[in-house]
């Protein structure tokens, strides 16, 4: 199996980065200290065909591998985090449609995701199930050619601008969140939905993370993903492949931290000679740029497993979040250590990247729900698993 | 109507500049681009096909092999298809020898208007569309800050000390935009993606009927030296004083360098 860019990635990367430089990163200061969704930038990538690489060009998609949309979203993250979450999220909610989904529900709402004219979240988190995902408790009751949907969905990124959703529920309260769970997909103009509140947050701040509440909302039995009771299932592979997005994410935080932190230290003179000229510095940089490149191969690793379709992928993908995320948490602290006093004040991008890379630890699994799959697919491996995990 | 955009693929504005032994630019390992100010020319031949008001863009470039990925740039950002002319014996090509290929090039192609930048950004000539316009013995319109096409006649917008004229010519012409024409665009997936799709075709010497003696040589002029400009002294600022004292000061400055 080979993940190495082509020619055709690099030129991806390159067309990217010029986009993030030129247009992404200058916004970057402005979206966190507002904690606004750029809208500007969600248009600006929509017209790009930067919305659309996850579908097929018979719904306007182009239809990229999974290595070149891990390259896009670590190019957009390395300008700002906050802008690669519309990418990241794009893509986040269409799986379980592109996983799920029948021809009818693709070709009724894919051309419009792969434009960008509109935007699709995820919403599956409660405030009482979070990494116990089959805790959930928000009810889908059918009701002739419908199902009645009743409750609420917490941490929903882009629950608020979205205008469909991927909606959890659950269709057979005795069977239980693993079996008893149904996917949804749900128009934010249905009656009934609102998202009420958006949280204030550490990192990330551009992107609205919404509370949603569902009161009678009537949805047609038809877009209904799979069988009831398909809908653990659904939420688990569409995670499977989606955490890769935040590892990319991740892993373009950091580089955007290096990047800054390289630039820094060649340039900020201490005791007479450039700070970067210290071995003390330039450890700390070396660090910083191998351990991100052994979270980037590792990714990149991932994504083939991705396209192939390979039975261990939660191992690859789990494993690739959880270097790439631990990996950016270090990576941007070092580089807030780097510039001294100034990666502590807000007229350095690195204290911002510091904060986000923060969420890369904890949404779409935690550090340890990823260690928790890795270990399960170990014990697969070696024929110990225990029964019924 | 038909739009031919010239692009030229210069060196990576930031780019170290390095002579040959010759004195000719030293492009091996430099990261090439296409000339910024084309781009603007670019943009300009796009939005007239966006309106609908030319049918076909075509770009066209003299230069090595790899300025072929200049042209696949330009096919990115719209447009139909591309020429590139690249010969050996146009090694060291100097403006009247490129002035020369392009016009050879441009009565192949027949456009209704041939669009140039208004300077490359590593020789600064500024002097090739003046010299394509004299060759082909049609109007140069130069330096508009917008092209408009109609009834068989182009007119540019150029902007004056006092304001801006418009100047119109019946076409075919050459003309040549500015900066002000507004921001390129960027290249979109889909167009890079259909890019590798639009027809490139290459032209020798021999497909224009042109022979290494019409160029007498590759050029007519000979760089005999290169330098770096000198160094201006420092401005002088007369900052932050009431004006009746600034004014005194200026007057006294003119004074001693006797030029009041
Ligand atoms: C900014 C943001 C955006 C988000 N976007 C979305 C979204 O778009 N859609 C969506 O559905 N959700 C979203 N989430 C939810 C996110 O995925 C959850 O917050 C995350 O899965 C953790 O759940 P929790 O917050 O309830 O933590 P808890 O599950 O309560 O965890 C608390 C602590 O216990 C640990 N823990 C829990 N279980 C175990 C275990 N078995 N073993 C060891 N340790 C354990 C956790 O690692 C953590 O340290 C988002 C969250 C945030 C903050
Ligand atoms: C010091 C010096 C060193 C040089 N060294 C070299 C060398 O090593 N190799 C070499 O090839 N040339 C060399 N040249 C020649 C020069 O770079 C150009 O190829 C030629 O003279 C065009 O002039 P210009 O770049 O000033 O064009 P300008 O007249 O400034 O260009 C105006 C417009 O004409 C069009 N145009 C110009 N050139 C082309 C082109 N090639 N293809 C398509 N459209 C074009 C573009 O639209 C451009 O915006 C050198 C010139 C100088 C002064």
């Amino acid at each position: 199996m080979t993940y190495l860019p082509t020619a055709e990635h690099d030129e991806l990367r390159a067309v990217v980065r010029e986009l993030a430089d030129e247009k992404i990163a200058p916004r970057a200061a402005e979206i966190d200290e507002k904690a606004e969704f750029p809208e500007d930038l969600r248009q600006l990538l929509a017209q790009q065909d930067l919305l659309g690489t996850c579908f097929e060009e018979q719904h306007g998609g182009t239809a990229l591998d999974t290595l070149a949309q891990t390259i896009l979203v670590e190019e957009i993250a390395r300008a700002d985090a906050t802008t690669s979450l519309i990418p990241i999220v794009q893509k986040l909610g269409a799986l379980p449609i592109i996983l799920a989904g029948s021809d009818e529900q693709k070709d009724r709402y894919f051309p419009r995701l792969a434009s960008g004219e509109w935007l699709i979240a995820f919403g599956l988190t409660e405030a009482a199930a979070g990494s116990d995902v089959a805790s959930n408790r928000m009810r889908a009751v059918r009701d002739g050619d419908e199902y009645v949907l009743n409750g609420s969905k917490r941490f929903i990124t882009h629950g608020s601008v979205a205008n469909v959703l991927t909606v959890f529920a659950i269709t057979d309260a005795e069977a239980g969140g693993r079996k008893g769970m149904s996917a949804f997909i749900v128009e934010a103009d249905t009656p009934g939905f609102a998202a009420p509140r958006v949280e204030h947050k550490m990192g990330i701040r551009g992107s609205p993370t919404a509370e949603l509440t569902f009161d009678d909302v009537r949805v047609p039995s038809t877009n209904r993903l799979g069988e009831e009771g398909d809908g653990f299932k659904i939420a688990m592979e569409t995670l499977d492949r989606s955490r890769l997005g935040i590892a990319a994410q991740a892993v373009g935080i950091a580089q955007g931290a290096i990047d800054a932190a390289v630039a820094y230290a060649a340039d900020r003179q201490q005791f007479g000679q450039r700070v970067a000229d210290f071995q003390g510095i330039q450890w700390m940089l070396a660090d910083m740029a191998s351990q991100n490149e052994a979270a980037r191969q590792l990714t990149y690793a991932a994504a083939a497993r991705v396209d192939a379709d390979a039975p261990d992928l939660p191992y690859w993908t789990s494993s690739a979040k959880l270097v790439a995320g631990d990996t950016a948490m270090r990576v941007t602290t070092d580089a807030v250590q780097v510039l001294g006093g100034y990666g502590y004040i807000t007229e350095y991008p690195v204290e911002r990247m510091m904060r986000d890379a923060k969420i890369t630890q904890l949404y779409e699994g935690t550090q340890q729900i990823q260690r928790l799959i890795v270990a399960r697919q170990l014990l697969q491996r070696a024929g110990v698993a225990k029964r019924g995990s | 109507m038909k739009i031919v955009v010239c692009i030229k693929q210069v060196p990576a504005t930031g780019a170290d500049k390095r002579y040959t032994a010759d004195l000719r630019l030293d492009r091996t390992g430099v990261e090439a681009i296409i000339n910024p100010l084309d781009e603007y020319a670019i943009e300009q031949a796009l939005r007239l096909a966006d309106a609908g008001t030319a049918d076909s863009v075509t770009y066209l470039c003299m230069g090595p092999d790899q300025a072929s990925e200049a042209l696949r740039r330009a096919l990115a950002m719209g447009g139909d298809d591309a020429v590139l002319i690249t010969d050996a014996a146009l090694a060291g090509a100097d403006e009247w020898t490129t002035a020369k290929v392009l016009a050879a090039a441009l009565d192949k192609l027949a456009p209704d208007v041939a669009l140039m930048g208004m300077a490359s950004d590593d020789a600064r000539g500024s002097l090739v569309p003046g010299a394509v316009a004299a060759m082909r013995d049609v109007p140069l319109l130069s330096y508009g800050s917008e092209l408009a096409l109609a009834d068989g006649e182009a007119r540019v917008r150029r902007l004056s000390a006092t304001g801006f004229d418009w100047i119109a010519a019946p076409l075919p012409v050459v003309a040549t935009v500015t900066d002000q024409v507004g921001e390129p665009r960027y290249a979109s997936l889909k167009g890079i993606m259909a890019a590798k799709r639009k027809p490139l075709e290459t032209w020798s010497l021999g497909d224009l009927e042109l022979s290494a003696d019409d160029l007498h040589g590759a050029a007519l002029t000979t760089v005999t030296d290169t330098r770096a400009p000198e160094e201006k002294p420092p401005t002088e600022r007369i900052e932050n004083v009431p004006a009746p004292e600034a004014a005194a000061k200026i007057a006294d400055w003119l004074e001693q360098r006797k030029l009041i």
